[in-house]
């Protein structure tokens, strides 16, 4: 792994925080300079930014299981070549991520091994059921719609591998959240059955999509010092509000109802959401959702049935450098 | 079932198209079951690839019977309001996908067929035919190289790799004789010129297929037994469970769009 080569001189550094490194790469941040993976950087930083892009890679493929769980059944050639190719699209924004992760410093075996283990966390949205086509719609439309959010002002990031892996996967989640709307206006345009599936998923991925942004920001763990260096821009509170502003006319072009009566709009134009059930979510997090045993069950069967696999190709790729070796030396 | 089946008049020509694009659809939707699951990620990107190059394939052909048939039937009346035993693909391309071993190799011994099938039907003196063949050629190869590169792997990785490689290959050689079998209604076509006879295919394909399995330091087996019915409609019994997943939609709500 090449990376630790290039972060070979960083063991040494580590913990002792050199005040004058520490305060010239604070003014590199604050000059909108790109950190990069030989760069100097401190040791909260680099593990900052291993969690989160780790995390977001973990949730990338854990983001296939929902939704692969309607390739089969997609209901049209059309919808079912988009929906392979989105959540293998999404496969692919898992490999991305690793690799940026992977410049920090640790292996992706590493990484994949803590969110299996089930001590990395991944997001907690795909721990819910999709029960319905429309929940495809939906979870395009809103989860992806969520995501693009959270990751437009990523492409910014001050990590320049994140920053640059942002930048592609936002282009394709765009897609993806388009695509899902198309099912849902198709969906609302089609029979009573199909409108009542429709309102229904919303109904039961609203609050869930709402959570994706986080907790309030009065008490949110991570949001100081990533703003300091520039991982995060925006609170949790203002992209939730960007989100909610959104998606309402959204909603109102496809005739579907919001499930929250008492949203109103403010004086500023901005839709106020009513309070959050944080309870659930933490629930969620905690292990506790719909689909958490499910999802890590069925990651960790592909792991471990894939095993004799990886061995096969390891075993392979040895006995050939051994045979080529042996040639050469003939 | 709630939507009754679409009814087919199966011409030459439409049962042609028809019996290549449901090897194409079923076998690209074996693949998109791995979709999420597969050995590595590297490895789930590959198969979904597969598979959209497969869906993409059928989708041409269905388009092409539907305009040949020119009865109202489209794409996705084929693939979803047609019952078991209106499908016309090859018995090797249902078969369950088993564990990795057994997926590749029915993958392999698929694609080394369909990259020299559709070679030699770029020259069909169908046009659209002849168009498709070219796109269908080109996946195809990808498809060999793929997967030939997985059964050495395999063959020549470790023992519990090899036994279940060499396993794979046993259960599945008895349907691989059906890709090389012609009917009347084919017979016509191929002397027209519009379609090629796959049996010519046959020497060729086994010396890619030999070369490869003795790379992997895997075997043939001995019985040459082959399995015929799935071009006729006498399917085995996996073909069912996998239509009434891949219908369930089009059959529970009839008439909707989607």
């Amino acid at each position: 792994m090449y990376t630790q080569a290039l972060n070979s001189s960083d063991g040494d550094e580590r913990g002792v925080e050199d005040v004058a490194r520490a305060s010239q790469f604070q003014a590199r941040i604050d000059a909108d300079e790109r950190i990069e993976p030989n760069d100097w950087m401190p040791a909260a930083y680099r593990k900052t930014l291993t969690r989160q892009i780790s995390q977001h890679a973990h949730s990338e493929i854990v983001g296939m299981l929902p939704e692969g769980n309607w390739i089969t059944r997609a209901p049209s050639l059309r919808r079912k070549a988009a929906l392979l190719a989105k959540v293998q699209d999404e496969c692919g924004h898992g490999l991305y991520l690793y690799a940026a992760a992977e410049t920090l410093g640790t292996s992706r075996e590493e990484l994949v091994d803590g969110m299996l283990s089930g001590k990395a966390k991944y997001s907690s949205i795909f721990n819910y059921p999709t029960l319905t086509w429309a929940d495809i719609g939906t979870v395009g439309w809103l989860v992806d719609g969520a995501a693009i959010m959270n990751q437009i002002p990523l492409c910014r990031c001050s990590y320049g591998p994140y920053a640059r892996a942002m930048i592609r996967v936002c282009k394709e989640e765009s897609f993806h959240q388009r695509q899902g709307f198309e099912i849902m206006v198709t969906l609302c345009r089609g029979t009573a059955e199909q409108k009542a599936m429709a309102q229904n998923a919303l109904d039961r991925w609203w609050w869930p999509v709402l959570m994706m942004f986080g907790p309030p920001d009065q008490i949110s763990q991570h949001s100081d010092t990533s703003t300091k260096w520039k991982i995060k821009r925006f609170s949790n509170d203002e992209l939730r509000q960007k989100f909610i502003d959104a998606t309402v006319p959204q909603a109102e072009f496809l005739g579907l109802t919001i499930p929250d009566p008492g949203m109103k709009q403010n004086e500023n134009g901005n839709w106020v959401h009513s309070p959050i059930d944080w309870n659930e979510f933490k629930q969620v997090l905690a292990g506790n959702g719909p689909c958490n045993r499910d999802r890590l069950a069925a990651r960790r069967k592909a792991h471990e049935e894939g095993a004799w696999v990886r061995e096969a190709a390891a075993a392979y790729a040895e006995k050939r450098k051994r045979r080529q070796l042996a040639q050469a030396a003939e | 079932m709630a939507t009754a089946n679409i009814e087919v008049s199966e011409t030459p020509l439409v049962l042609y198209a028809l019996r290549r694009a449901d090897d194409a659809l079923i076998l690209g939707h074996r693949l998109s079951e791995w979709c999420g699951h597969a050995p590595a990620m590297e490895e789930d990107m590959a198969l979904a690839n597969m598979g959209l190059d497969l869906l993409g394939q059928a989708r041409e052909l269905y388009s092409y019977a539907a305009k040949v048939e020119g009865r109202g039937n489209d794409e996705d009346k084929f693939a979803y309001l047609r019952d078991v035993r209106q499908y016309r693909n090859l018995l090797l391309v249902e078969q369950p996908n088993g564990d990795f071993a057994r997926t590749m190799v029915r993958q392999f011994f698929y694609a080394a067929f369909a990259d020299l099938y559709w070679r030699a039907m770029m020259a069909s003196s169908d046009p659209t035919l002849a168009a498709i063949a070219a796109k269908s050629e080109k996946e195809s190869a990808y498809h060999v190289r793929h997967s030939s590169e997985w059964i050495v792997r395999l063959g020549d990785g470790t023992e519990e790799s090899h036994r279940r490689a060499q396993n794979a290959i046993d259960d599945i050689w008895a349907y691989t004789g059906e890709m090389f079998s012609v009917d009347d209604a084919e017979r016509g076509l191929i002397d027209a010129g519009i379609a090629i006879d796959p049996a010519t295919l046959q020497p060729r394909w086994l010396k890619t297929v030999t070369g490869i399995v003795n790379e992997a330091t895997l075997s043939l087996p001995a019985n040459d037994w082959m399995q015929q019915g799935g071009r006729v409609g006498s399917h085995s019994e996996h073909l069912g469970h996998l239509l009434s997943e891949l219908q369930s939609l089009q059959r529970t709500f009839p008439g909707a769009t989607w």
